[in-house]
């Protein structure tokens, strides 16, 4: 399952950042993050409840960004 | 600007009247310090907090700790300076990060307006649709909501939200968004109509075809949001460097400030800890990677942009970065080169018709074309349309009679009162009549009246106004060889390749055989060179997805083609090929020119402050200055020059 969701960030490193950050949460299969769009799309794990693994993913995200924001609805 | 950036502007304009307001005040020594803090925080207090959290959270080397670093440093150097009873630098500490932060604004409000810009270019999004109440009076609601087979209205100056059919109403529709086309196409009740094509004239009603998701303008919207999430070879170079070189170069500051002091102590002269303290912290001060990191994608991004603004979907910057590369162009032949329609090209009557009927030149041939279309007008067979079509006067059908299809051969019928047969060789071979042989490739309708040879009719594919045009101006920019597959008989596609100048061509192939073809070409090129299947997607798809990039051509409206290609022409324009490699080329030409130019001024900077000849001023130039100058140049990757 892939879901794209509206982010907030300023900077494409920062957006590097969160990409890393994403990728390692458990229950992500695969994330991307486009600083251009402000976008971050992301590939759940087989079974993984997607709601639980974003607050995770936006936790992880806060730790290496503090500025950024997902938009989780 | 944002709010968050305004912010920060007004920041930046405290700091500086603080800073320039006590140079005039004559303080020196702790309380110096204390006046000098007030713009240092007002500046940096969210830099010195995030590197803070960085630390906390290990994730230790970016600019923010960089920035922290250097800046600190250089406030308690200044400090100890002013204690051991020397005139302290206040000014510098402050005037870093008061620069950094400058550079910072203006790189977010570049960047911000840049992707405006861009995601303007891309914006077809319908926000409503109308749906008529029973009361007549127009409802606009969710274009999401409306289900298939709705009626929709669209009045002039609307955006088509649903891809449907017109069921009233004549009107010219822009195409401009989607095809960078801006001759506007005129539709009328029966016809297709695509979404986000602007309804310019006439009022239409349409019955929707589609859900909104499954439209073209969410397709394409789709297709484009998407397109920065495929990273090119650049930029995942950057992003892997950036992971390396910041820690680099922070140990590389530390080895500066540490250990020639210490080589010093050794060799019996004073140690001069200040001096190449401040050195490693100008040092920490250029070497962050900003310039890098943003100007990549933003050029990247900004030619997807430029391109998607002339009917070019670029669907990741790796497509982008391998069209620049394309050293091998493959085309499919109808419906890419040609235009995929049959017209007559050619009427050829016999001397013995021109003199039965007392016509030549011009009259002959409009007499040979009127029989044949007459005695086609009741055959639905694709030649016959074309006949008919080329002749353009309304068929008296009173004047046929005694009509008679024979099957693989031809028809036979009576033109006033005349016995004429149309057909191929082998309806003549029937009659017992010999035939002038076609000297061009074509499907050829020969046409005898009362029984003799008059002559031919040379019906074939056209080939597009713009094709020859495309195939030199890929050949000068530098594509070493272009080839056209087809499933066309040899003389057809030998006549249309020598006609528009392409080297190779492979006749009589099946989809299968395309892609086994395009295989042995991929086997035959070079490591860096890339080749690009060009077809119209309607049975190229394993041939699209099986070249390095796939270019589907006249895709508007067709989601296979869409799905499967890497980069869309939403019109049938071969040139436009040409024109995404020239997109590509400079776009790419951007990228390394940044690459180069940001490290060969930082790489310069780093050894002359190592050595202690670049200053803490020169330092900041390196790392916002160059940031700046990356930054205006990847916005030129959105201007694009459509000659």
């Amino acid at each position: 399952m892939k879901k794209t969701y509206q982010i907030e960030v300023d900077c494409a490193n920062c957006a590097l950042k969160m990409e890393e950050a994403a990728k390692a949460v458990e229950g992500v299969a695969e994330a991307t993050v486009s600083f251009m769009t402000q976008k971050m799309k992301v590939a759940f794990a087989e079974g993984a409840d997607a709601a639980a693994v974003m607050q995770n993913v936006r936790k992880a995200c806060k730790k290496v960004e503090s500025d950024c924001e997902i938009f989780l609805d | 600007m944002t709010k968050k950036q305004k912010k920060v502007l007004y920041r930046i304009l405290i700091a500086a009247a603080l800073l320039i307001a006590l140079q005039f005040l004559p303080v020196r020594g702790l309380l110096a310090f204390a006046l000098y803090l007030i713009p240092y925080f007002v500046i940096g207090y969210d830099i010195l907090r995030k590197a803070f959290l960085g630390i906390k959270n290990g994730e230790v080397f970016d600019e923010n700790f960089l920035m922290a670093v250097a800046t600190v440093g250089a406030m308690a150097l200044a400090v100890y300076e002013e204690m051991t009873g020397g005139k302290g630098e206040f000014t510098e500490g402050v005037a870093v990060m008061l620069f950094y932060q400058v550079g910072e604004l203006f790189q977010s409000v570049a960047v911000g307006r840049s992707r405006k810009n861009i995601t303007a270019l891309m914006d077809i999004r319908p926000d409503y649709a109308n749906i008529e109440g029973e009361d007549g009076k127009l409802e606009q609601v969710d274009p999401d909501e409306v289900e298939i087979g709705s009626e929709i209205v669209v009045q002039p100056g609307e955006k088509i939200p649903i891809d449907g059919v017109v069921i009233s109403g004549n009107s010219t529709l822009n195409t401009s968004a989607l095809t960078g086309e801006s001759v506007p196409r005129s539709v009328r009740e029966g016809e297709d109509v695509i979404s986000g094509c602007v309804n310019l004239t006439g009022l239409l009603k349409i019955r929707t075809t589609k859900e909104f998701g499954e439209s073209t303008v969410s397709k394409i919207l789709d297709l484009v949001e998407n397109s920065s999430m495929k990273k090119s070879r650049s930029e995942n170079f950057i992003s892997r460097f950036a992971k390396y070189y910041t820690p680099a170069v922070c140990y590389g500051a530390l080895a500066l400030a540490i250990l020639p002091p210490v080589i010093r102590l050794f060799l019996g002269s004073p140690a001069n800890w200040s001096v190449w303290i401040i050195r490693a912290l100008t040092f920490l001060v250029i070497s962050c990677p900003c310039a890098l990191v943003i100007s990549i994608p933003l050029s990247f991004f900004g030619g997807i942009g430029g391109a998607s603004s002339c009917g070019i979907l670029v669907k990741g910057s790796n497509y982008l970065e391998a069209m620049a590369q394309t050293k091998y162009v493959v085309f499919d032949k109808t419906g890419t080169l040609t235009q995929g329609k049959f017209e007559v090209t050619g009427i050829f009557p016999e001397a013995a018709f021109e003199k039965q009927t007392g016509k030549t030149g011009e009259e002959a041939r409009r007499a040979l074309l009127a029989y044949a279309a007459y005695a086609e007008n009741y055959s639905s067979h694709p030649i016959s349309k074309s006949l008919k079509e080329a002749y353009g006067e309304e068929i008296e059908s009173a004047r046929v009679a005694d009509v008679e299809e024979i099957g693989g051969h031809g028809v036979t019928a009576k033109v006033d009162g005349r016995e004429v047969a149309v057909g191929n060789a082998k309806l003549m071979k029937k009659l017992g009549l010999s035939w002038t042989e076609s000297a061009q490739a074509g499907t050829v309708a020969h046409v005898a009246v009362d029984g003799s040879y008059a002559g031919y009719i040379l019906i074939s594919d056209v080939i597009k106004d713009q094709a020859k045009e495309a195939i030199a101006a890929l050949k000068s920019s530098g594509v070493r060889k272009t080839v056209m597959l087809t499933g066309d008989s040899e003389s057809v596609a030998a006549y249309v390749a020598k006609e528009l100048g392409i080297d190779e061509v492979y006749s009589g192939l099946l989809p299968a055989d395309k892609v086994e073809r395009i295989e042995k070409l991929l086997a035959e090129k070079g490591k860096n060179e890339k080749l690009a299947f060009v077809g119209d997607g309607i049975n190229d798809a394993p041939a699209l997805s099986r070249a390095d990039i796939g270019v589907a051509m006249g895709a508007l409206g067709s989601d296979a083609s869409i799905e499967a290609a890497d980069i869309v022409l939403m019109d049938d324009n071969p040139a436009k090929i040409a024109l995404t490699m020239k997109i590509a080329r400079k776009c790419l030409a951007i990228v390394y020119e940044n690459i180069v130019f940001a490290l060969a001024v930082k790489a310069a900077c780093l050894i002359l402050g190592a050595v202690g000849i670049a200053n803490m001023w020169m330092a900041i130039f390196a790392d916002v200055g160059v940031m700046v100058l990356a930054v205006l140049n990847a916005i030129r990757c959105l201007k694009v020059s459509r000659k």
